[in-house]
Order: structure tokens, then C-alpha cells, then sequence
């Protein structure tokens, strides 16, 4: 369906609306049928993985052709490792997107919001695209989007955790302030989750752990695929709003007639 | 006074580390609840979604031991929801086997007639290549216990030398300070690997007869001060098969894990498992621990802490390391030689350990790749700026 309603981030256009993460794949192989199979033309890739000298790098698995490498900064603690890391991949001669990840706790990997902020400025300032993992803060996101962030890529529940939207009243609220795309990240654990963050309005989805974990991955993208794409046509189609009770009759104004 | 060879520091830990934490719980009661657990508690346990130490403990139990397979299903569903299908690779680089230390169980030890052999910080560099030619990233610098010839300054020059080509480096080596560990750290080291060996005071110092180690509390709170320092990973592990309860090592290395994981939020925390294996010095593990106990404690630290990082060595045999793998194992060794030497060339220095795994890095990651998972050769973004 999408080609008549892109998503465009920092001036460029995106088909499709599910963006993939390369983590816990089980084979290189693998991952790259899933990126055919899901349609996606956005893969974020961590700077820690990637390795030019190896025999077997993961970015051998992303066809640069028709698919953004979208570099993330998993594993910084705080906005300098952040900054470096992005500075780093400018240097290889990875694209200048940056998805920009700091979660100084290993566990639960939430993000730390005073940290990405500072990053986001330098970065930012220093041109690079950027596309920030924070909490489903509604402020936050208002602030990053005012130094300059192409999106916001608010939580939906923790990293892997495949809780699906536990943050939906406040992802609400910031699909609503939002001057800049809204990326669900993190959480999404079935197809029908993701069409659920596209019904409210999100205009994109970050999968990961559901798809890369899936018994069969390949299968598991393709259903992420239709699912996003129903759940934008639904959005565009505008949902009726829910009712609250049967709304059968006039009770109160039945006399006037 | 008779002349003591113990540590001049006084015994105890800081407050306000993991180590206290450790010693401020009861592990005997924990152990209680070990022998008291009944069935019912297993199931309960086992269908929970946060599960506290006396959960831990229920899973340890010998009733729990009977419901193995529904340990394993749980441990493995949460591993690969934690981890996806990939298995971190590393190598132990050993630097050196001279030691001052006796250790009753240990191939290195002071009074063993072994060959002795510490490489130069140029021979640490040629072995650290070759290890990168065979496709590792994550390298881990060992060595026996001689403050003297594997002195501070010595570990910092080998960091220093490995850094630029080595992006992962961690240490397990003798226990240091924490001023010490920040110029490992500002050297270019991210990891710290300390194994209290055993939790039980008296095992310990009934098998640390002589040196430095004897300081049991001293070498407990070895990981705070590496992660005060700025140690991103560190590394904590019991020698299974030393102390007669395995069961008491288990509650001691999970709520050492656990202290660590809230005291030190921000870095990544490890396990090892090693059984105790022949060594110089004619040792034999006295309480062996065996295929199905290992099983029972590895899905059991998993399942208490999902984001537990776990631990093999090529000490086990392939068939038992590729069945582990499955099960909640996260990094590997693989190729692994325990002599000082021996990658770049052939070194006739005394091996710490016999290995038994013995296959090479290549065939290890093959067997990986055909059992569905994902060797990873590089995972880091490099050491932290020390936070001294």
C-alpha cells in the first residue's frame, strides 16, 4: 500500500513503515532473508557488532542498496561514549543516521533521558540525523524534537520484553505533540501489537526481538510486514471512536418528537 | 607471634559493596528453604514471572532436581528472549604461571615442580594476534599470582600494548586495589574476572595454604573495587567440586550476582561454572558435581536472573558444552590453550587445567552455526574512561 503515503525522515522517503532490528538472529543468512522477506528499507545495526576486518561481518547481511543502515550506539553509558560512537561510524563511512541508544543500565536497557538529551544536542549540532530511544516521555520527546531529532522513538515496554504497549496512554499523547515521526521502539511482540502502535497514529515501528527470535524468523517478518501495513490503512481510514455502552435509543429527548 | 603469610590488610569488606551485601545475607537460612522445598513450591516457582533468592533457592532443591527438563524448557525460552540465538566467543591469553600462592587444586601452584614460564609483553602481543587470525575479539589476560614478575606495571603494559588491537579485553589475574585496576582500565581494560574459588570460609582456607589469597574478604570485594574503577564487565564463579555442597556455592554465586547486578547498575555481569578438573600437583576433585547438578544450577541462575551473562570453558567436554549451550549458556571459550604460549607456537610451560574440549575456534563456531545459533566474535564498544 505505501508507495501513496511515504513516511519521510530528514527528506527521505520510506515505503515501508517497519524498521528492523539485527540483533539475536541466528545466522547472518537468516537475517538477510528476513530483511527481504519483511520489506524493510530501514535496519538498524549496532556500532559494537560491527567489524570490517572479521571473515563474517554483520553488515555483509544489509543490501545498501535499497536499505538505510541506520547505525545505533548500543552499549554507551552516557552521552560522550554516545558521541563517540557516532563519530566513529562517520569516520568508517557509515551513513550519518544515527540512532542514538543509551541505556547505562545492561538489564532492562531503559534509556537514560538526561543523557540522550545532551548527546542529541552535540550530534545534532555536528549534522548528523537523528533518531533518539527514550522512555514514552511526552516532554522529553518535545524537547528533542526541539534540538533538532528527525524522530522520536518512544517505548512501548522494555527492550525484548514482547509486553507490546504498556506505555499506550502516553504514546498517545505524544502522536498527538509530535511536529516530527514517531517511532515505536522496543516491546513490539506480535504482529497484531505492531498494528495496534500504527492504529494510534505512530507512523513507524522498530521490531527486534519478535522477529529475530521467532522459531521461524523469516515467516515472522513477512506477518510484521502486513500487520504494519494494515494497522497504517486502519489509522488513515480513521477508527470509529469507541462507544462507551449501547447507544440504542433518544431516553431523554424521545418527547420532542 | 608466629610469622604469618596472611594478607597485612585487615579482614572485612566496605560497606556499602556487594561483598557486604553478600555476607549481610543468611545463606544458611537460604539453604533451609533448599531442604524444606516441596513440589508444590517447585511448580509455584517455576510459573512465577520475578522470582526472589528463596525462589532461587526452591530451584536448587532436590525436589526441583526431579522437574530438570521443565527447569531447562523455562531457562532456554528465557535465554533466547534475552539473548536471541548467539553465543559470545572469547579466549584466555595466559601470561604467565609462576605463583606464589599454594592452592591445593590449582596446576600453577607455589610448591608444584612445573615448567615456569612468563611471556614478555612482545610474546603477549604475537599470541594476541594469532588469537585475532583465528577470529577472536573478546580476550581474556590470565595468570598465576607473582606480584613481582606479573607486577602492576607489567599487566598495564600488556593492556596498553593488546588495546589498539584487541577491542575487548578483560583480566583474570591476582586480586589488586582499585587504584590498580583504573589504569588497567585506563589502559584499555573493560572486564574483571575475579572467582572467589568458594564461598565457604573454611573450605577456603583450608585449600589456600599459603599467599596473599588466604585474605578471604580482601578477594571478595576484588569486583567492587574493579567496578568502582570503571570495569565494565565483571566476572564472578565458584570452583564446582571444592566445597562438598555445590548447593551452598550455588546461593552464595547468585546472591554475589545479585548484589553486584543493584550495587554496580551499570555494568554486565558474568557467572562461570567451572568444575574442577585434574591438575599438577596430583589434585582430584573430592565432591565431583555431575552432568545433571551442573544442569539443575545453570537453569536455575537463569531462571532467577534472566540477564545473567553465563559462562562455559573448554573444561567440559564438546557433546556436554553444545547440550549446555541450549539451556542458558551465553559465552564461550573455544580453543582454548592454559599454558602461557601456545598460539603463536607451540610453549612446553605447564598447562592450569586440562582441557577438555579441544576442538578449534572454527570447528566450535561451526557447531554453533549448525545447532541454529549465532557465534559472535565481537560485541563491545571498548573499556570506560576509569570513574576514579
Amino acid at each position: 500500500m505505501a508507495t501513496d503515503d511515504p513516511l519521510v525522515i530528514a527528506g527521505r522517503s520510506f515505503a515501508s513503515r517497519l524498521f528492523l532490528g539485527t540483533g539475536k538472529f541466528p545466522s547472518n543468512e537468516a537475517l538477510r532473508t528476513t530483511i527481504d522477506a519483511c520489506g524493510t528499507e530501514l535496519v538498524t545495526v549496532a556500532l559494537r557488532r560491527v567489524d570490517p576486518t572479521a571473515h563474517e561481518d554483520i553488515l555483509d547481511a544489509v543490501p545498501s542498496d535499497r536499505v538505510l543502515l541506520l547505525t545505533n550506539t548500543s552499549g554507551a553509558d552516557d552521552a560522550d561514549e554516545a558521541v563517540r560512537l557516532a563519530r566513529l561510524a562517520r569516520a568508517a563511512g557509515l551513513p550519518d543516521w544515527i540512532k542514538l541508544e543509551i541505556t547505562p543500565e545492561p538489564r532492562y536497557l531503559l534509556p537514560d533521558p538526561v543523557e540522550t538529551l545532551r548527546a542529541a544536542e552535540v550530534l545534532c549540532r555536528e549534522g548528523f540525523t537523528v533518531l533518539p530511544y527514550v522512555n514514552a516521555d511526552p516532554v522529553l520527546c518535545k524537547r528533542l524534537e526541539e534540538v533538532g531529532c528527525a524522530t522520536v522513538m518512544p517505548l512501548g515496554s522494555w527492550i525484548g520484553s514482547n509486553q507490546g504497549l504498556r506505555t499506550k496512554g502516553a504514546l498517545e499523547i505524544i502522536v498527538e505533540q509530535s511536529l516530527v515521526p514517531v517511532v515505536v521502539d522496543a516491546g513490539i511482540g506480535a504482529p497484531s501489537q505492531g498494528a495496534e502502535a500504527m492504529e494510534l497514529g505512530a507512523d513507524a515501528v522498530l521490531v527486534n526481538t519478535a522477529i529475530g527470535t521467532a522459531g521461524d524468523p523469516v515467516a515472522m517478518g513477512a506477518a510484521f510486514k502486513h500487520a504494519v501495513a494494515a494497522g497504517r490503512q486502519a489509522f488513515l481510514a480513521g477508527l470509529p471512536a469507541v462507544a462507551g455502552g449501547a447507544d440504542a435509543s433518544s431516553p431523554l429527548t424521545g418527547f420532542l418528537s | 607471634m608466629t610469622a604469618v603469610d596472611l594478607e597485612t590488610r585487615p579482614a572485612g569488606v566496605p560497606d556499602g559493596t556487594a561483598a557486604a551485601d553478600l555476607l549481610g545475607t543468611s545463606l544458611s537460612q537460604l539453604r533451609d528453604v533448599v531442604e524444606r522445598a516441596t513440589p508444590v513450591d517447585v511448580e509455584r516457582v517455576l510459573h512465577t514471572r520475578r522470582r526472589t533468592l528463596a525462589d532461587f533457592a526452591v530451584l536448587l532443591s532436590p525436589v526441583a532436581a526431579d522437574r530438570v527438563e521443565a527447569l531447562a524448557r523455562a531457562a532456554q525460552a528465557t535465554t533466547i528472549r534475552r539473548f536471541g540465538r548467539t553465543v559470545r566467543l572469547f579466549a584466555p591469553l595466559y601470561l604467565s604461571n609462576e605463583c606464589v600462592s599454594t592452592c591445593t587444586y590449582c596446576g600453577f601452584s607455589a610448591g608444584n615442580k612445573i615448567a615456569r614460564r612468563t611471556l614478555a609483553p612482545e610474546e603477549v602481543l604475537d599470541e594476541a594476534r594469532a588469537l585475532r587470525a583465528r577470529g577472536f575479539r573478546h580476550v581474556l589476560l590470565v595468570s598465576g599470582e607473582h606480584a613481582r614478575i606479573v607486577s602492576k606495571d607489567y599487566l598495564v603494559d600488556c593492556v596498553r600494548l593488546l588495546a589498539p588491537e584487541i577491542p575487548s579485553i578483560s583480566v583474570e589475574v591476582q586480586v589488586w586495589d582499585a587504584e590498580t585496576y583504573r589504569r588497567l582500565v585506563d589502559a584499555g581494560c573493560e572486564g574483571l574476572i575475579v572467582y572467589q574459588e568458594t564461598y565457604d570460609r573454611d573450605t577456603y582456607r583450608a585449600v589456600h595454604v599459603k599467599g596473599k589469597k588466604r585474605n578471604y574478604d580482601w578477594r571478595l570485594a576484588a569486583l567492587d573495587r574493579g567496578a568502582e574503577a570503571g570495569m565494565r564487565r565483571l566476572g564472578l564463579g565458584a570452583l564446582l567440586g571444592l566445597h562438598r555442597d555445590w548447593r551452598l556455592e550455588g546461593l552464595a554465586m547468585a546472591t554475589h550476582a545479585r548484589a553486584l547486578m543493584r550495587r554496580w547498575w551499570r555494568c554486565e555481569v558474568s557467572v562461570s561454572l567451572p568444575r574442577l578438573r585434574p591438575a599438577a600437583g596430583g589434585f582430584e576433585p573430592a565432591v565431583p558435581v555431575d552432568d545433571r547438578e551442573l544442569v539443575q544450577l545453570l537453569c536455575a541462575l537463569r531462571l532467577f536472573l534472566p540477564d545473567l551473562a553465563l559462562s562455559l570453558s573448554t573444561r567440559e567436554p564438546p557433546a556436554l558444552r553444545d547440550a549446555l549451550l541450549k539451556l542458558g549458556v551465553t559465552q564461550m571459550s573455544a580453543g582454548s590453550h592454559t599454558e602461557p604460549g601456545g598460539y603463536a607456537e607451540a610453549s612446553d610451560a605447564e598447562p592450569q587445567f586440562e582441557v577438555s574440549d579441544t576442538r578449534s575456534p572454527s570447528e566450535v563456531a561451526a557447531t554453533l552455526k549448525a545447532a541454529g545459533y549465532d557465534p559472535v566474535w565481537l560485541d563491545t564498544i571498548g573499556p570506560r574512561r576509569s570513574r576514579l
